[in-house]
């Protein structure tokens, strides 16, 4: 049984079947990628999660040759132009690299630092900083989350006000932030005023980390899992940022970045597929050829019957996440599907990669066991991009509010 | 210099090859297919050459099944002007042996000009190497088999290639047929606009029924079958219990 459970695992690119999201384009894109990463990423990851930090300008410039930032960018500024179905193409096959920070990172720039630039910057916002960044020449981070702040975007402490000549002087320490060593640039939420309330105070800069007063903290931080990802502190100190850098209106950035955070739901669960079925695949091959007591492993069916459980569950994120997409290309508000999908995508990557990591029994309590990187790195699926308990209440409220 | 390069859809170089349980072949329904990697070596030389202003057109040329358009698409994203597929029902296409694509390529030579044709020294999956030089017999072009340089020198093309204890430097006239090794290049990704720009570019279908070329098989493939599974090894001590080991075997001479 379980053989044939793994025989429909995989899509193969060749199939005659029309796929109900993706076209022949799609899996041209996917393929060109994986190649790319299965030749120049996979063969590295291993080194790099050793080393707690990948060299991220030169994966980016790889991948940014390929197109991979700006699937769903103006072509203007390098982009393809294309819908958000190609940035779930992109994000699904990101999920093919053997760790879950590089995957991240990429969606960090292509999903969470650049769509509030891209759809309300000014000509030379996006000149200076969309451009580099879909090429992959430069490197951004979102600096959203703060000490005291982190699902609570509206409570950040963060602070910009105008100087005599028209600027911002930026203050604040901002957390957690994904490419944050490397970055050479961030995308910063900060109040601008004290009058608006908490949703209408707040502004999005494009603030370039070369800049005078910028300190930036990656030595403290020791994760559980995404270790080859560079995660920093970052603090402003008196930061002179021109009046330029201002992404659309002052006092509109909370909604920018809470239309931002629809995306990057998204796309977490898109890059979540390929783990999640990995795992089930090496768990199918293990279990199959483990024996103990005369027999495979997977010869009890309490194994069995666990499998198909979590490959039906996969199969239904798989569903939940290609209907959300559907609706955003049509144009539809998305925020209660996408915030059950990433809550589905959280629970499901710690059950699988618990339940996977079970069946390994002592060797999957290894370093060198493939579960257990997937199992601390996919961890995070239940606490980034929003945490399991602010999707139930965003879903709640949605459902109480009626 | 217009140049056909000879692109064949084969079973990913990634994939573990399985027999079908009746012996007749390998499973290709649902496996991840590919360009022939020798082939994506000589489609990148002949891109290369149009980039250096050496070659006018590239265009790729697959026989085979439906399936092979996906193949020249991938070929025209990665730089051939356009493309041609010389259709055969599926049932035929498994069955298509070098001589057929040989007389395919001449037939299209024919109707149009061209002054050189690229191919992959061989293909994965059949390995069977005879492409080029039945081509080459076939229009009485020059060839130079086994490519890992090539250099255009106007109405000529020298190119050096890997042979036993060394290597061959030829210099053959245009139009020629040349084949690429593995260390002629390292073929580019497709880049994602080049992806989608490609839909746009030309791919002609013509069945190799209508052209007139005879797909009759000329060998019937008796059975296939897995290589034979490695048995376990065992360790040794030392060098002299190594010795014994393989005296005992039969391996060396007592």
């Amino acid at each position: 049984m379980a053989a044939s459970l793994a025989r429909v695992a995989t899509v193969p690119s060749s199939r005659s079947i029309p796929h109900i999201i993706y076209s022949d384009g799609h899996r041209q894109i996917q393929k060109s990628l994986s190649q790319l990463i299965e030749k120049e990423i996979n063969v590295n990851v291993d080194e790099w999660e050793r080393q707690s930090i990948f060299p991220a300008h030169t994966v980016f410039r790889k991948l940014g040759r390929l197109g991979v930032f700006g699937a769903n960018k103006p072509t203007k500024y390098g982009g393809l132009g294309l819908d958000f179905s190609y940035s779930c193409a992109i994000s699904e096959t990101m999920g093919s690299i053997h760790c879950g920070a590089i995957p991240m990172a990429v969606s960090v720039q292509s999903d969470m630092a650049t769509p509030a630039l891209s759809l309300f910057g000014s000509e030379y916002l996006k000149n200076e900083f969309l451009t580099p960044s879909i090429s992959g020449e430069l490197v951004s981070c979102i600096a959203v989350s703060e000490p005291g702040a982190g699902s609570d975007v509206a409570g950040i402490k963060t602070f910009a006000h105008r100087n005599n000549g028209g600027d911002w002087v930026l203050n604040g320490h901002k957390m957690w932030i994904t490419n944050g060593g490397q970055a050479d640039w961030a995308c910063v939420l900060a109040n601008t005023n004290n009058e608006g309330g908490i949703h209408r105070n707040k502004s999005l800069f494009c603030v370039r980390l070369d800049s005078p007063g910028v300190h930036r903290n990656t030595s403290s931080i020791r994760k559980f899992g995404m270790h080859s990802s560079d995660t920093a502190e970052i603090f402003f100190d008196d930061v002179i940022v021109p009046s330029a850098n201002l992404i659309g209106e002052e006092g509109r950035g909370f909604f920018y970045q809470m239309m931002q955070f629809q995306d990057e739901r998204l796309v977490t669960v898109a890059v979540s597929l390929e783990p999640l079925q990995r795992c089930l695949d090496l768990t199918m091959e293990y279990t199959r050829e483990r024996k103990s007591f005369g027999k495979s492993i997977s010869d009890n069916q309490v194994v069995q019957f666990r499998l198909a459980e979590m490959k039906i569950e996969l199969e239904s994120l798989r569903a939940l996440l290609y209907r959300a997409v559907t609706e955003r290309i049509q144009g539809s508000d998305v925020t209660l599907l996408a915030s059950m999908a990433k809550l589905k995508c959280g629970r499901l990557s710690r059950e699988i990669t618990d339940t996977c990591l079970q069946y390994h029994g002592g060797y999957g309590f290894t370093w060198d066991c493939p579960i257990t990187r997937m199992h601390r790195d996919l961890r995070l699926f239940s606490i980034g991009a929003g945490t399991d308990e602010m999707m139930l209440s965003i879903v709640s409220r949605h459902l109480l509010s009626k | 210099m217009r140049v056909l390069v000879g692109v064949k859809r084969v079973v990913d170089y990634a994939v573990k090859v399985r027999v079908k349980p009746d012996k007749t072949g390998v499973i290709t329904e649902g496996v991840q297919h590919s360009i022939n990697p020798f082939d994506e070596i000589a489609l990148e030389e002949a891109v290369k050459l149009k980039e250096k202003k050496a070659a006018t057109e590239v265009v790729a040329f697959s026989m085979g099944g439906p399936k092979c358009q996906e193949v020249l698409r991938t070929a025209l994203a990665k730089g051939a002007d356009k493309a041609i597929h010389i259709e055969v029902p599926d049932a035929d296409a498994s069955k298509l042996e070098p001589l057929h694509v040989a007389r395919a390529l001449k037939k299209i030579i024919e109707n149009d000009k061209f002054d050189a044709v690229f191919l992959g020294k061989q293909a994965i999956d059949d390995d069977a190497n005879q492409t080029g030089s039945l081509i080459a017999g076939i229009l009485d072009w020059p060839q130079a088999l086994y490519a890992s340089k090539v250099e255009p020198d106007g109405k000529y093309l020298k190119v050096t290639r890997e042979i036993d204890g060394g290597l061959d430097t030829i210099k053959v006239s245009l139009p020629a047929v040349l084949s690429a090794d593995l260390r002629l290049n390292e073929p580019r990704y497709a880049t994602l606009p080049n992806i989608m720009k490609a839909k746009k570019k030309p791919l002609e279908k013509k069945s190799a029924k209508d052209l007139g070329i005879d797909v009759t098989p000329q060998t019937k493939v008796l059975e296939v079958s897995e290589p034979p599974v490695r048995q376990a090894g065992g360790f040794v001590d030392d060098v002299s219990a190594l010795i014994t080991k393989l005296k005992e075997k039969g391996f060396i001479k007592a």
